[in-house]
């Protein structure tokens, strides 16, 4: 019972991770349809810039997780301006190629910036854990999972309740319409791909602390982020929040009862039975259809 | 032997303006390492150590009237990347004899490479015990075999207070990890301690909550952890959260150096099987030696800790370059002969090779020294 209540807080605290890690993609590849490989490597972004705030510059640990969020924004505009834009009529292979290429230069680009050697970010909670009977968590995931969650519903609140989550879903969902609507789609664009870069940033600087960083640490994350999209279902924050949370409850438990060796494929096993089952994903975003 | 340290010495001491002009062509010696991806600290550390040694040997006039060149290829943590970058050091650069690859998986996807090219290896790190067993003879290990170290650790079990019962381990799933579990688990049975779990990781897995979850339901009282640097210094700080409450063991090397900067909570410690332990030069089997690379080391300003790691590509470079002047000249298949009469000090330890695996085809295998150091709140001791 004791190792049951350990893996459910264990689950609880990796589903909040991957939610974190899903909503971002969902604004770019779920709404936007832009396959962004750069997700992975704007997380990184994200806990590099982290780093260099606390660690280097040693400014307070929660001014540098927003400035190192605004920075991703930063970054996820200019790649939009400068990549994306130009290929606004483009095909879907040539875009997906275009990030890939991104996704190469972001990370060689940290390689060369910062060495290959891991370093680890500094933070102000302590360090051991809090203890509830037989389980316990480090102050800190439970600040991540904390922020994760005023994420995940602010974001909601501002697609759904706000002229400008209607003039973003307007714009994704008939370009042509919803310019002629007045809606300015350039900027949406800009702003949307910006949003979802800053969201990944958030993650890696939130996330950075907890483990380790590294320039390759969004290899894995970028995978786990479109596995979680496309098990909630496209452009859904519910969704990506229940993808992360299945993801991460698979994950533990399947490790701690089964196997530890094949952990990761009793999460991808998990997808490919909801994919079977219900091919939209477990909590599809609603369309308009005609 | 003596000479040759002399030699050395000689070279540090020799100031950068009194460098021997080379006219000659240099030799040029290649190296494969995980300079990035998931293992990159330690690939770093080990690349840092030949550069060190590159360096010395150079002051001290080089190896057969030539200087000596090194010619360091990333293998990206992958061991796709590692045949291919040995693939351009032989093909395209040329080299005669090779240091590689760190991971027991990257050297074990490179050793067919090397019998295609008749080039040969020293392998600075990987463990696995078929490196020198699978009848591989361009194949000559400085690193100690699991086995070995395996072996050198229960001779040191005595040592430890409360005693070791039970153990479990904590391994990433390739054959360092592999390997290292089933060794050990072979030469501490047989000095008496019991088995209990053995939990796996990948590579790249950051969240070990799951398996630490898993260990803590073992009644075992130590764990012995097998991977790289990263995922240690991950293991050791979950350890904590989850309040595993057991004795930590790494092997193979590996040391958590951000650990010393960022201590874990007072209270807990953890031991590191090592093969150099830089807080102690003058303990080291040839201390004049250790004090040198130590110090060529932190001329550098380079991270301290990588010291534990670092020695391995220094000695790596010290054998190979003996090798060429034993050979008396840069050719693959006389460097390859040349190294079974090497005989030379390292800052691990003596450094000559036995005959290991199949008759015929013997791949060579050093004899290195084992140290076990103790981690606590950032400060180093000796077991």
């Amino acid at each position: 019972m004791d190792q049951t209540l350990q893996h459910l807080v264990n689950g609880t605290v990796l589903g909040g991770t991957y939610a974190l890690l899903g909503i971002g993609l969902t604004l770019v590849f779920g709404i936007m349809r832009v396959v962004n490989f750069t997700h992975g490597e704007l997380y990184t972004f994200g806990a590099y810039m982290a780093y260099a705030l606390v660690a280097l510059l040693q400014l307070d640990f929660i001014l540098s997780l927003v400035l190192a969020t605004v920075l991703g924004i930063g970054l996820g505009a200019a790649i939009e301006l400068l990549l994306l834009r130009p290929m606004r009529r483009a095909d879907i292979d040539s875009v997906m190629l275009v990030m890939i290429g991104a996704a190469l230069v972001l990370q060689n680009a940290e390689m060369w910036a910062w060495g290959g050697v891991a370093k680890l970010i500094p933070n102000p909670f302590p360090g051991e854990p809090l203890v509830l009977g037989p389980v316990s968590v480090l102050p800190l995931r439970l600040f991540v999972l904390a922020v994760a969650a005023a994420l995940l519903l602010g974001f909601w609140l501002l697609l759904d309740r706000t002229r400008f989550g209607v003039a973003m879903r307007a714009t994704f969902q008939d370009p042509e319409t919803a310019a002629l609507m007045g809606v300015r789609i350039g900027w949406v664009n800009t702003a949307t791909f910006a949003l979802g870069s800053g969201l990944a940033a958030a993650a890696g600087a939130l996330l950075g602390p907890v483990f380790i960083v590294s320039p390759t640490m969004g290899d894995l994350v970028g995978l786990k982020a479109f596995a979680i999209v496309i098990l909630g279902g496209l452009g859904s924050l519910p969704g990506a929040t229940i993808g992360g949370f299945a993801l991460g409850y698979v994950e533990e438990f399947a490790g701690g009862f089964v196997s530890t060796e094949y952990r990761d494929a009793f999460g991808f096993l998990l997808i490919i039975l909801v994919l079977a089952l219900r091919p939209q994903g477990l909590v599809p975003a609603k369309e308009r259809i005609g | 032997m003596t000479s040759r340290r002399t030699l050395l010495l000689a070279g540090l001491a020799a100031p950068a303006l009194a460098r021997p002009g080379f006219a000659a062509d240099p030799i040029k010696i290649g190296m494969t390492q995980p300079l990035t991806g998931a293992v990159a600290a330690s690939g770093n550390y080990v690349a840092n150590g030949a550069k060190i040694a590159t360096e010395v040997l150079n002051r001290a006039g080089g190896v057969l009237g030539r200087p000596i060149e090194l010619i360091l290829e990333d293998n990206k943590s992958n061991p796709r990347e590692a045949v291919a970058s040995v693939e351009k050091l032989v093909l395209r650069d040329k080299v005669p004899v090779l240091i590689g690859a760190w991971s027991s998986t990257f050297t074990l996807a490179i050793m067919p490479k090397l019998v295609e090219y008749k080039v040969p290896m020293v392998v600075e790190t990987s463990s696995a015990s078929r490196i020198t067993t699978s009848g591989n003879p361009w194949v000559f290990r400085i690193a100690p075999t699991s086995e070995m170290e395996a072996v050198a650790f229960a001779e040191l079990l005595g040592k430890f207070d409360p005693p070791v019962r039970k153990i479990d381990f904590l391994s990433v799933n390739n054959d360092f990890g592999r390997g290292a579990a089933e060794k050990f688990t072979e030469a501490l049975r047989a000095k008496g301690a019991a088995i209990g779990r053995t939990e796996t990781m990948t590579p790249e897995a950051t969240d070990l909550a799951a398996q630490i979850t898993a260990l803590k339901q073992s009644d075992g009282d130590t764990v012995f952890v097998t991977t790289g640097v990263e995922q240690l210094t991950l293991a050791l700080r979950q350890a904590v959260e989850q309040r595993l409450g057991k004795r930590i063991v790494s092997t193979g090397g590996s040391f958590p150096d951000q650990l010393l900067a960022n201590p874990l909570p007072a209270g807990n410690s953890s031991f590191h099987i090592l093969f150099y332990a830089p807080w102690f030069p003058e303990r080291a089997p040839h201390p004049q030696l250790a004090e040198t690379y130590t110090a060529e080391w932190n001329k550098k300003g380079w991270e301290f800790a990588g010291l534990t790691e670092g020695f391995r590509g220094f000695d790596a470079m010290l054998t190979v370059v003996e090798a060429i002047r034993i050979a008396g000249e840069p050719e693959a298949e006389a460097i390859r002969e040349a190294l079974w009469q090497v005989k030379i000090p390292g800052v691990n330890g003596d450094i000559s090779f036995v005959k290991e695996g199949p008759a015929g085809r013997e791949s060579g295998q050093n004899r290195p020294n084992v140290s076990v150091v103790r981690l606590s709140e950032g400060k180093a001791s000796l077991l």
